[in-house]
């Protein structure tokens, strides 16, 4: 009999509640990620974002030494850390080494936390890197939740969170509130960490957040337009990652980010080609 | 009776107005007005608040002492009217939105919930688009268009709302000669033809002159202003940068500000080519500095 490497019971795995779970937070997470990873780099903050990540997991790794879900430290700490960079200001240039220190204290802490029990220990590995397959129906309702309120305040302050995004100054002089435009974006962005964190892990958040917006920067000339076609590159992404780690011995975090990465690099060949 | 009428016509009015910046005081004492319908620059070397009479006169930097009013409400009230261009605008742009789309945001930027974009609105960008000439890059991204073009869209974003002023600072700096000459010219236009009150902050006046009536210069931590053939004094000019200059007038007319001979230009005076037109701003402020001079700058 012949062996294949590709699993004979892909189709059955595929099928499992659990995969069930898996593909609706694939695409919640897709709406969140498309819809904020276009402001995230029109408001030059995707280091900033990247940084809301990693001061997630001491409150992650702290959540599970106290015995509470992971999702309420990370996303605590999350909104913490963005309420805290967000009141200092936009201009990302002014805060990059505040953040950068912040960030690489944040992940010795989680480390720490990580070490002061053994469950937190056996955690870490699936915070840093994701692991989608084990997402509860419980977590995907509060994904759902937090899509409604992130579309709600969107449609909201859509207009002027673009306006301050374009220039700061001109939208602040016209009388936009961009201190409160500025905190506003920061703790949905917290948000959006604090739901994709499980699906890819802290450290690999870049490639699913701010890789498919930059692809769809490439790809399309309108605000709307390339958060739609961010979304979609997230959810190919996910949702191919889950059927590809479904059918070959790899994990699907390595999957979703090497599909989104491959996405960006078309985009940049095509970008190329055409001058 | 008077009074009333004679304040319609004006603009801006400064009243012993200081402003501070943490701590520090930036220029203390303005008191002038500006009449509407001008072209006013306000000039002055580095560091002595040109950018940030700007901002007094926006709101969106409180006075530390005096009074400011902008189109007869007190700064920050009137921003409805108000076209502003900040300096380098959109020089780091990092978002994929098109010339017609920023323009729309001037109209469109300021209103919270969801508002369908109208026909009305689609016409008022495209009337301040064919205005400055970037019509025909209406589709273009912001990030593909030269520093001049993306100038015209940002004039043409601040002027779709209809101000009766308009404000820019340093409109000219980091573009090529034909861009600035279109950009006066375009300057001009909105002055002259829409009657629209203009200020521009600016080091160098050269490019400038034809355009303005007036100027307010900040010397010795001060802010005065002056019509344009009371500014255009050498002496004045010559204390205001701190270096010798001296002004100029060609056989036809012409009026430009000059360095003088001793300065390292090598130019004559009776021809000055636009192409040759010296930036005032000396590199070295401190190497240049005669001894009175010297003592003067280092107020600010």
């Amino acid at each position: 009999m012949k062996t294949s490497i590709i699993d004979p019971h892909w189709m059955d795995t595929l099928t499992a509640p659990f995969m069930v779970n898996a593909i609706l937070a694939g695409l919640f997470i897709a709406i969140a990620a498309g819809a904020m990873g276009y402001f995230t780099i029109a408001r030059h903050s995707t280091f900033a974002a990247h940084a809301l990540a990693h001061i997630g997991l001491p409150g992650a790794t702290g959540a599970v030494l106290l015995g509470l879900p992971v999702s309420a430290g990370l996303g605590l700490f999350a909104l913490g850390g963005a309420l805290v960079i967000g009141a200092l200001g936009k201009r990302a240039s002014q805060r990059e080494i505040a953040t950068g220190t912040v960030l690489a204290f944040a992940t010795g802490l989680g480390l720490f936390f990580a070490r002061m029990s053994s469950s937190a220990s056996q955690q870490m590995q699936s915070i840093l890197f994701g692991s989608i397959l084990t997402i509860t129906r419980g977590q995907v309702i509060g994904f759902l939740i937090f899509d409604l309120i992130l579309l709600a305040v969107l449609a909201v302050i859509y207009r002027p969170l673009l306006f301050s995004s374009l220039d700061e100054q001109v939208a602040q002089a016209r009388g936009v509130p961009i201190g409160i435009m500025n905190l506003t974006f920061m703790a949905i962005m917290a948000g959006v960490i604090t739901i994709a964190v499980p699906a890819v892990g802290t450290l690999l958040i870049f490639a699913l957040v701010i890789t498919p917006a930059a692809t769809a920067n490439i790809i399309v000339a309108s605000p709307l337009k390339a958060m739609l076609v961010s979304g979609l590159i997230c959810l190919v992404s996910i949702w191919g990652g889950l059927v590809l780690s479904a059918m070959f011995p790899a994990p699907p975090s390595f999957i979703i980010v090497t599909l989104s990465t491959l996405f960006w690099a078309m985009g940049k060949g095509w970008e190329a080609i055409r001058g | 009776m008077s009074e009333n009428t004679k304040q319609e016509d004006i603009c801006i009015i400064f009243d012993h107005a200081s402003v501070e910046r943490s701590g520090r005081l930036i220029w203390s004492d303005g008191t002038f007005s500006i009449p509407k319908g001008t072209v006013t620059a306000i000039v002055g070397t580095n560091g002595t608040g040109k950018t940030t009479m700007m901002q007094t006169e926006l709101g969106l930097l409180p006075l530390s002492k005096g009074r400011l009013e902008v189109l007869g409400r007190p700064a920050g009230q009137a921003n409805d009217h108000i076209g502003y261009v900040p300096q380098s605008y959109t020089s780091d742009i990092d978002s994929n939105l098109t010339a017609e789309q920023s323009v729309l945001l001037g109209l469109t930027g300021t209103r919270f919930g969801i508002h369908p974009v109208s026909r009305s609105d689609r016409e008022r960008t495209r009337q301040a688009m064919r205005f400055v000439g970037v019509e025909d890059r209406a589709h273009v991204r912001l990030s593909q268009l030269s520093g001049g073009l993306r100038q015209r869209v940002a004039i043409a974003q601040a002027l779709v709302c209809d101000p009766e002023l308009l404000m820019l600072d340093e409109p000219l700096a980091n573009l090529d000669l034909a861009s600035q000459r279109a950009t006066v010219h375009l300057l001009a236009r909105l002055n002259r033809q829409l009657g629209m009150t203009i200020q521009v902050v600016a080091h160098d006046l050269n490019m400038l002159l034809p355009i303005l009536t007036g100027a307010v210069y900040l010397l010795d931590g001060h802010p005065h202003y002056a019509r344009m053939d009371d500014v255009l004094d050498s002496d004045l000019l010559t204390h205001l940068y701190g270096t010798r200059v001296e002004v100029v007038t060609t056989p036809q007319g012409d009026m430009f500000v000059a360095p003088d001979m001793d300065e390292p230009a090598g130019m004559a005076h009776d021809r000055f080519k636009a192409s040759e037109v010296v930036n005032l701003h000396p590199r070295h402020p401190a190497a240049d500095r005669t001894p009175e001079d010297a003592s003067t700058g280092k107020r600010d």
